[in-house]
C-alpha cells in the first residue's frame, strides 16, 4: 500500500468496525504500520492500545502525529481523532488510492454491506447500504460456518470445490441458518452448502449494488473480501471481473489515513 | 456559534394546536350535542358531507393513523391487536392503527373509540378500497358505508365522461346521506364548502411557494403540523382563515429573512409520510444546516398547483377567480371533482413519471441540494414507483438518499442506521456538521 503526497508527516486512519479495530499509520506517503485488534465491548480502550502499539512500530510518538481521522460504526469512540468521516467516504477514498480506476466499491464487513459509486477522485456519487439484516455481511458467513461446523477460512475453500448450485434464501440470517440445517439433513454436501451460502450473500450484495448502476472497475473490500468462495460467487453473479486489493479489511482505515494526510497537508499549506 | 439567519417560533402555533384539538374533541363529543359523526379517508370529497349542516364532524383515517403512530406505545398495542385479529403486518400501517383502535375500543385522543354515524370513502388505493369495509365489520356491521370509485386515470387524460362518472356517484352519495341521516341536504352549504376547499388548498400552495426563498421560512417538520388541516377538514372556513394568517406570517418571515433553520446551508426535500414516531430525525438534519423545505407529499396533498405562464409551478387559480359558476349541486360537485382529480399527490397512482416530473420541478425551483426518499413500507399507495422516482431524480442531477421505514409502525424503522446513512449523504454533499 502506498499513497503519495507531502513529506515527513505522520497521519493515521482509525476504522472502528462492528467487530474489529483497524488502524493504518502513514509516514508521508508510505504505510509505516498497520494492525488490527478485536474491538470487544470497550472499543475505546482496544483502539487506543492498538494506536499506541502501531505508533511505536512506526517509530513515532503521539506528539509527532499531524492528523488522525476516525471512521467506522464506532468512530465516536476514538478520543484522539481530529476529524471523523463516514465509512462510505473512507471506503471510497481507500479504494480509489489503491485502484484509481475503481468506479464501484463493494464493501462487506462484519455487520454491514455497502455499495458505493465514486468518481475518478474517489468522491462518492451514490451509495446503498444493506437494510436491517446481517444476511449480506460477514456475521452471516460466521453463523453459517458454525452451522456447518467448519471455520470461516475453510468455508471459502470448501465452496470452491463445489460444481453444483443449490438455491438458498438469504433474506434473513436466522432463516438461512435453518435452511442450512435442512440442507445438511437432506444429505447435501458441505461443499455445495458452502457455495449456496456464498451465492446467497453474493446475490443480496449484487442486487444492492445494481441499484446504483454498476460501473467498472468494481473493487471489493472489507473483511469478507478475504473469502475466496464469496469472491467467486460475486463474480458469477455480477458477471464481471472484480478487483480485490491486498489486505482488503484495511482499505477503510487507509482511506481515513489518506484523508487525514490531505487535511494535514492543507493545514500546513495554510 | 452565531447563526447565519435569525429564527423565531411560529406565531400561528397555538391557534393551530387549538384547532386540531377542537377537531378531535368535536368528533368525540358530537353525540352529546346531537351532532353527526362521519368517518372516512382524507381524500374522500369531504366537502360533500358539509351539506348536511354545520354540526357534522369528520374523523379522517390517515391523520388519525399518523397521530396514533406518534404515540408509539399505544400504536404498538393497536398494531398487535390488528395482527391478533388476523390482519397481515404488511398492510397499510395507518389502517392497522385505525382498526386496532376499534378493536381495543380506545381513541388516541382519550376515551372510547367514537362510533361514526356513517362512513364516506373514496377508492384511491387498494388499502382505501378495503379500509372502511373492514372498519364497518369491526364496528358490528351496521354503520352505513358509501364508497366512491375514483379510478379514472391521471389528470392529463381527463375527459367529460370521467368527471361525470364521479359526479354521478357523489349525487347518489348525497341522496344516500339524506337517507341514512334523516337530514335535508343544503346545497348552499355544499357550495360554500367547495369554495373553502379550493381557497384553502390554493393558499397552502402559496405558503409552500414562499419556501422557494433562501432562507426557507418554514421547515418540513413544522409543515407536518400545519398541512394536516388540509387532510382533516380542508372545506372548513376555519382552515381557510388559519392558512390566510399563516401565509401572512410566512410573508413577514421572508421579508425579514427569518429562517426555519438558522444555519441553512443545504436544502432538501423528502417524499411520502415520514416515520411519525421519529420526527426528531429532522432536528438531526438541522445540525448540518440542512433544511427540508417540503416534499411533493406536503406540497401536493394539501396544496393545489398549476404551471404558470413562465413555466414555474405556482398555486392553482381558484374556480371563483376563473369565474366558473357554482349555482347548484351538480355544478359544485363538478368543480369539486375536477379540482380533486388535479391533485399532485394523486397522479403517481397511474404513472411514476408524472410524479418524477413534479419532483424534479420542485428540486429545481426550490433550489435543492439533494433529495431523501423514504421507502415507506407502511404505505403501498404513496410508495408506489418511488424507486423509479429515485432514478429520474438522479438522472436529472440530484443526489438521492433512500432509507427504509414505516410511517405508522415503529418496528420497521432503524433510527441509528438512518442517521448514520444521513451522515454519509451529507458528506457526499460536502456538508459538515455545524453542531453536536
Amino acid at each position: 500500500m502506498s499513497y503519495s503526497a507531502g513529506e515527513n508527516m505522520i497521519t493515521a486512519g482509525v476504522d472502528i468496525g462492528a467487530k474489529f479495530v483497524k488502524i493504518v499509520v502513514l509516514n508521508d506517503s508510505k504505510v509505516a504500520s498497520k494492525g488490527m485488534a478485536l474491538g470487544g465491548f470497550d472499543q475505546k480502550t482496544s483502539s487506543l492500545e492498538l494506536f499506541k502499539k502501531l505508533l511505536t512500530e512506526a517509530g513515532a510518538d503521539e506528539k509527532d502525529i499531524s492528523f488522525v481521522v476516525a471512521t467506522g460504526a464506532g468512530k465516536e469512540e476514538f478520543p484522539k481523532a481530529h476529524d471523523k468521516v463516514t465509512e462510505v467516504t473512507a471506503d471510497s477514498k481507500g479504494a480509489n488510492v489503491l485502484h484509481p480506476s475503481a468506479r464501484t466499491v463493494i464493501s462487506v464487513g462484519a455487520e454491514e454491506g455497502r455499495a458505493i459509486r465514486c468518481d475518478e477522485q474517489g468522491k462518492v456519487v451514490d451509495f446503498a447500504i444493506n437494510e436491517k439484516c446481517a444476511a449480506g455481511a460477514g456475521a452471516f458467513t460466521e453463523a453459517m460456518a458454525r452451522a456447518l461446523e467448519v471455520n470461516v477460512e475453510e468455508l471459502g475453500a470448501l465452496s470452491l470445490q463445489s460444481n453444483n448450485a443449490v438455491p438458498m434464501n438469504a433474506q434473513c440470517a436466522v432463516f438461512a441458518e435453518s435452511e442450512v440445517v435442512s440442507l445438511v439433513h437432506a444429505g447435501t454436501t458441505k461443499e455445495d452448502i458452502a457455495r449456496a451460502i456464498h451465492d446467497a450473500i453474493a446475490s443480496r450484495i449484487s442486487s444492492m449494488a445494481r441499484r446504483l448502476s454498476i460501473e467498472k472497475d468494481v473493487v471489493l473490500i472489507g473483511g469478507v473480501a478475504n473469502n475466496k468462495g464469496f469472491i467467486e460467487s460475486l463474480k458469477r453473479d455480477l458477471q464481471m471481473d472484480i478487483f480485490v486489493p491486498e489486505d482488503p479489511e484495511y482499505v477503510s482505515a487507509l482511506g481515513a489515513a489518506c484523508i487525514a494526510h490531505e487535511r494535514a497537508s492543507a493545514k500546513e499549506g495554510g | 456559534m452565531a447563526k447565519k439567519y435569525q429564527t423565531a417560533p411560529l406565531k400561528i402555533w397555538e391557534k393551530a394546536k387549538q384547532l386540531r384539538q377542537e377537531y378531535y374533541d368535536n368528533f368525540k363529543n358530537a353525540h352529546e350535542k346531537g351532532a353527526i359523526r362521519w368517518a372516512g379517508g382524507a381524500w374522500a370529497f369531504d366537502a360533500v358531507p358539509y351539506g348536511l349542516g354545520d354540526d357534522v364532524y369528520p374523523l379522517t383515517g390517515e391523520p388519525y393513523g399518523a397521530s396514533t403512530a406518534w404515540n408509539s406505545d399505544f400504536s404498538l398495542r393497536c398494531l398487535e391487536a390488528a395482527e391478533k385479529a388476523g390482519y397481515a403486518r404488511d398492510l397499510c400501517s395507518y389502517m392497522r392503527n385505525y382498526w386496532g383502535s376499534i378493536l381495543l375500543n380506545k381513541f388516541t385522543f382519550g376515551g372510547e373509540f367514537p362510533k361514526p354515524d356513517f362512513m364516506w370513502q373514496a377508492h384511491i388505493c387498494c388499502s382505501h378500497a378495503k379500509w372502511y369495509q373492514v372498519a364497518k365489520e369491526l364496528e358490528g356491521g351496521k354503520i352505513p358505508y358509501f364508497c366512491v370509485d375514483v379510478a379514472v386515470g391521471p389528470y392529463d387524460t381527463m375527459d367529460e365522461n370521467k368527471v361525470q362518472y364521479i359526479v354521478n356517484q357523489l349525487l347518489d352519495g348525497i341522496d344516500w346521506m339524506e337517507k341514512v341521516t334523516g337530514r335535508t341536504y343544503n346545497d348552499n352549504k355544499l357550495i360554500e364548502a367547495v369554495k373553502n376547499e379550493t381557497i384553502a388548498m390554493s393558499t397552502w400552495a402559496e405558503i409552500c411557494n414562499l419556501n422557494k426563498n433562501i432562507p426557507a421560512p418554514l421547515d418540513e417538520k413544522s409543515m407536518y403540523s400545519l398541512y394536516v388541516f388540509g387532510v382533516l377538514m380542508k372545506s372548513s372556513k376555519k382552515v381557510v382563515n388559519l392558512y390566510k394568517d399563516l401565509k401572512l406570517e410566512m410573508e413577514e418571515r421572508v421579508k425579514n429573512q427569518i429562517a426555519a433553520v438558522g444555519n441553512e446551508q443545504c436544502r432538501i426535500m423528502t417524499d411520502t409520510q415520514p416515520p411519525w414516531a421519529f420526527l426528531d430525525i429532522f432536528r438531526y438534519m438541522e445540525k448540518f444546516g440542512c433544511v427540508s423545505v417540503g416534499s411533493l407529499y406536503t406540497f401536493g396533498l394539501t396544496g393545489m398547483w398549476e404551471v404558470k405562464e413562465d413555466g414555474s409551478w405556482g398555486p392553482k387559480t381558484t374556480p371563483m377567480t376563473k369565474g366558473i359558476s357554482m349555482r347548484n349541486r351538480e355544478e359544485a360537485l363538478r368543480v369539486l371533482v375536477e379540482w380533486n382529480l388535479a391533485k399532485p399527490e394523486w397522479q403517481h397512482f397511474y404513472d411514476p413519471a408524472l410524479k418524477s416530473e413534479m419532483m424534479i420541478k420542485i428540486a429545481k425551483e426550490w433550489k435543492l441540494n439533494g433529495v431523501i426518499l423514504h421507502y415507506n413500507r407502511g404505505c403501498e399507495g404513496l410508495s408506489l414507483g418511488i424507486a423509479e422516482n429515485r432514478l429520474a431524480l438522479m438522472k436529472a442531477g440530484y443526489p438521492v438518499m433512500t432509507f427504509e421505514g414505516n410511517m405508522g409502525d415503529e418496528r420497521e424503522f432503524d433510527k441509528a442506521r438512518t442517521m448514520a446513512r444521513f451522515d454519509a449523504f451529507m458528506e457526499t454533499l460536502n456538508m459538515k456538521k455545524l453542531e453536536d
